[in-house]
């Protein structure tokens, strides 16, 4: 099923990024390069504690200092109860959030916002602020939260408003359970079992712009709400909640992006700057520092997974049971998706009938966590191919081999695709795409694989040690039954096009790929495509940039427009010149009467249409309900050194075979997947969260949070192995997240081969691994 | 109690109102510069980066007031659409700028590479870039771009 492979005339071709030379000129195209008159500045207060009741703030002092203009507390601002998930309606996850809490429940909560004439007097003005806490005793393991005597959301009105397990009384923020098969059976079958237990670390996104809105009252007396968003319309939706206003007052435009990977999918900073214009009729700007988009925008889900899975000795896989704990810090922010996402993103990848799996969400006095770029499959994925590697080393098979063996075929379908959906249950479905043999093979030879043993003991000295691992992995395309997108498309009388979507392009290049998409259906070329992408005053709904969608998903409703211009275009062609419309045929950018000889140019056709010949205007607009969500595959390899004197871990090599469907645009597929998985080195190697006894994060900075840079790059090599999606457009699936997940596990099993030490809490820092070094030794 | 910045920007001689304690970057922006860019504000990320008399800075962890008389290159002095600076064709063509704001930054460490030497070795170009985060691309595009923008400089392309 998987033998067609899509070649287009527009698509599979790297056509230049359309914002690629404004961005590289500098223009100023981002939410803060439009100046404002009489602009307000924010800055935040945050608790200084993880867990304490404000018994009183008192704001007198900041409001008389010169400047300042006003003040936001719990005791003058919305109290509405809601939550900073940008996530379609009805959200699932808890509404447990107000813009301003009296009990605070992490170090860097929101406590006063200031809005003053200047960023500087501003930040004075917080020295003023007076606040009296009483503080409580938190929580920080996630592993006791559940049932401990400390009660976090102990507020008695804290809800999901979609029927779901929630008992915040026992820090319990989600719950979901699923099984399929016979577990207890399949153990009794294996030959052998593998059990264990990994922990995952807080990590963020890191994107460079920081969190920034700007809000401000148009011409009609309306909010307009200029922002760093990854989900325009949803954050529309809930800024209305919040404000409780209609709706129809509210415009959110999103200008470039710079980066989101999930943590512009929260609603955090465009409540604050619409409260105070809504209220002063001034325009107010709120931008994080990098010390705030640490410790108080959001993180990944810490977790701590328990796989257990049995095999036979010929390889099969008998059963897979999986349990989670995940943290999702103070508040419930994707607390429910991202926990089922954990499951349904990795147990699907190998063939297994007995499969279980049980998940928990539970509250602490941390940091909030959220969505982030592999969505809970990073997690996962971190315990099922570490179990993968030692599985396979128990019935002494090559781990690449027996991924090989057991992975997921075309045509094939997993029960775990309607056991487990977004929280609730899932949507049956086929895959119909998989490219995971090829990408295992051609992979293995890019790292030369299958002589790995004489590279390592070539290689290998007495104090360091060479080492190679692998590891597979899925994700998904769209939410299916859930998400739509649409767009909307008008032609010019040169027969160019305007195409309006409200899929988010926040520097994924989606604006370009829809425009190749939307080109190739009608034969024109990209450049003859001008997009606008994502003002919920001009543009047609999309859900945002999440889940893996966009290409997939309005990649298809582009398609649907294409083609109902299409017949727009022949229909107008066959009235005009007098011919019957099923003898037409577009090509080179002409419909044509072949019999006759008779033909219109797209611009002869947009200039009549226009002016002289049946008036009308040739465009449409069409949407795309999401049926499936096709999963993309990839195989990660990497050849590492580790250091057994100094503990350093040194990725020599690094290939990653990626399984995307149909690459739209190659250029931009490289870009997505060496972006994701360098994102994910350092995820594996460096990046960590520090914090003290009282919760509070002590390295908030790149200068101490560190993220690779040029220098600390190894070799990577990325190999696209195009298959066809049938339910895709021109045959795509995504590609942007999946590939974050694979680094954590391939740098464990490159440890294990390296050095006979496996490691399961990562970051592997120099200290971590030789620790685990010597802990082995005694 | 504000001063006047005496300054060269993309050779347009300036007069501009500056208070003492106000940071190079704030000026820049405030005055119409919107390509250089605030990520950190401490002077890590690199978005910030001009060049300042002949040397790649970050504007961040300035005084505006050091930069008197001085010349500086922003992102918006090197190229135009129609003649766009060879690295920034080059970025264009490796399909390397992604959210691009990391971009000026990182281009004008580039061109502060090349203007000093027109024929660098990719560790050369590693290093030179080392000040510029990036997280969308993992930085081997974009290595690769200012090589074939050096080519293009030394009229190989």
């Amino acid at each position: 099923m998987t033998e067609k492979i899509y070649k287009g005339r527009v698509v599979t071709k790297s056509v230049p990024k359309k914002d690629a030379l404004s961005l590289a000129m500098g223009k100023p195209m981002y939410t803060d390069d439009m100046d404002f008159k009489d602009l307000l500045h924010v800055k935040m207060l945050r608790s200084p504690h993880a867990h304490a009741i404000i018994e009183d703030i008192d704001t007198s002092e900041a409001e008389k200092l010169l400047g300042v203009v006003d003040i936001l507390t719990y005791k003058n601002s919305s109290q509405v109860l809601h939550t900073s998930a940008g996530q379609g309606f009805p959200e699932p996850s808890p509404y447990d959030t107000r813009l301003f809490n009296k009990k605070v429940k992490f170090v860097g909560e929101r406590v006063a916002a200031v809005a003053a004439e200047s960023v500087k007097i501003a930040e004075k003005a917080l020295n003023l602020i007076k606040v009296k806490y009483t503080i409580l005793e938190p929580i920080f393991d996630h592993d006791k939260a559940i049932g401990n005597e400390v009660i976090i959301h102990d507020e008695d009105e804290s809800k999901y408003i979609i029927p779901v397990f929630y008992d915040p009384k026992k820090n319990h923020a989600s719950h979901i359970d699923a099984e399929t098969g016979d577990i207890e059976q399949g153990f009794a079958e294996a030959d052998h079992i593998v059990e264990k237990t990994v922990r995952n670390h807080y990590g963020q996104h890191c994107p460079l712009e920081p969190h920034i809105s700007v809000a401000y009252i148009d011409d009609y007396d309306r909010l307009v709400v200029r922002t760093a968003t990854q989900v325009p319309f949803h954050c529309r939706r809930i800024l209305a909640q919040i404000l409780e206003i209609p709706l129809s007052q509210i415009r959110v435009i999103k200008p470039r992006i710079g980066g989101g990977f999930g943590t512009k999918q929260e609603i955090i900073t465009e409540p604050i700057v619409a409260s105070f214009t809504w209220k002063l009729k001034r325009p107010v700007k709120f931008e994080f520092t990098r010390k705030e988009e640490f410790i108080s925008a959001r993180t990944r889900h810490p977790m701590t997974t328990q796989f257990k899975a049995g095999v036979k000795k010929d390889g099969t896989i008998t059963a897979m049971d999986m349990k989670v704990i995940s943290n999702t810090g103070a508040y419930g922010s994707h607390a429910l998706t991202v926990l089922s996402n954990t499951g349904s993103k990795t147990l699907p990848l190998y063939h297994c009938d007995n499969i279980r799996f049980i998940g928990d969400t539970v509250y602490t006095n941390l940091p909030v966590a959220g969505a982030y770029r592999g969505y809970g499959g990073t997690q996962a994925s971190l315990a099922m191919e570490i179990v993968m590697d030692d599985l396979a080393k128990a019935i002494g098979m090559d781990p690449a081999k027996f991924r090989l063996m057991n992975h997921i075929k075309a045509g094939e379908t997993s029960p775990i695709f309607k056991a487990l959906g977004e929280g609730t249950e899932g949507v049956e479905q086929t895959v119909d795409s998989v490219g995971l043999t090829e990408c295992i093979n051609q992979g293995a030879d890019a790292i030369n694989w299958w002589n790995r043993e004489e590279i390592k003991k070539k290689n290998s000295t007495d104090t360091v040690k060479r080492g190679f691992g692998l590891v597979c992995v899925m994700q998904g395309s769209s939410i299916p039954d859930i998400d739509m997108a649409a767009g909307y498309c008008k032609m010019n009388e040169d027969g160019t096009f305007n195409l309006l979507v409200g899929a988010t392009d926040i520097g994924t290049g989606s604006d370009t790929i829809l425009a190749q998409i939307f080109a190739e259906g009608l034969g024109i070329d990209a450049s003859d495509v001008l997009v606008t992408s994502s003002d919920t005053d001009t543009t047609p709904f999309d859900t945002g940039a999440y889940a893996s969608s966009t290409t997939y998903l309005t990649g298809q409703a582009c398609i649907n427009l294409a083609m109902k211009v299409k017949k727009q275009l022949i229909d107008y062609t066959a009235t005009v010149l007098s011919v019957p419309k099923d003898e037409l045929e577009i090509k080179n950018k002409t419909v044509i009467h072949k019999k006759s000889g008779k033909q219109m140019t797209f611009a002869e056709i947009g200039t009549k249409s226009y002016y002289s010949e049946n008036q009308t205007q040739i465009g449409a607009v069409a949407s795309e309900l999401s049926k499936k969500s096709p999963p993309p595959f990839i195989a990660h390899y990497a050849e590492i050194d580790v250091d057994i004197e100094t503990g350093r871990v040194t990725v020599l090599k690094y290939v990653a075979a990626v399984d995307c469907g149909t690459p739209i645009n190659p250029k931009l597929v490289i870009g997505q997947v060496e972006g994701a998985l360098v994102n994910g080195l350092c995820y594996a190697l460096s990046e960590q969260y520090i914090f003290n006894d009282k919760g509070k994060m002590m390295n908030p900075s790149f200068g101490n949070y560190k993220i690779m840079t040029t220098i600390d790059l190894p070799t990577i090599e990325t190999i696209i192995v195009p298959t066809y999606e049938p339910s895709g457009p021109w045959g795509a699936k995504s590609v942007a997240e999946v590939n974050i997940s694979g680094p954590m596990p391939v740098l464990s099993n490159a440890i294990f081969d390296a050095i006979g030490i496996r490691l399961t809490e990562p970051p592997y820092t120099p200290d971590r691994v030789l620790k685990a070094i010597q802990e082995q030794k005694k | 109690m504000s001063q006047i910045l005496h300054v060269t920007i993309n050779g347009e001689q300036k007069e501009i109102s500056i208070e003492p304690d106000e940071l190079l970057l704030d000026v820049l922006r405030r005055v119409g510069y919107k390509g250089v860019k605030r990520g950190c504000k401490e002077g890590a990320c690199g978005t910030c980066t001009i060049i300042l008399n002949g040397y790649a800075v970050k504007s961040c962890i300035m005084l505006a007031a050091q930069a008197e008389n001085g010349e500086i290159t922003t992102i918006e002095g090197i190229g135009t659409r129609d003649n766009p600076h060879p690295i920034q064709q080059a970025f264009v063509d490796e399909g390397v700028v992604q959210c691009g704001f990391c971009i000026p930054g990182m281009i004008l460490s580039a061109k502060n590479l090349l203007d000093k030497n027109p024929n660098p070795t990719e560790e050369e170009i590693s290093f030179a870039l080392d000040g510029n985060l990036c997280r969308c691309t993992g930085y081997s595009g974009q290595i690769k771009a200012v090589k074939a923008a050096a080519e293009a400089i030394r009229g190989e392309k």
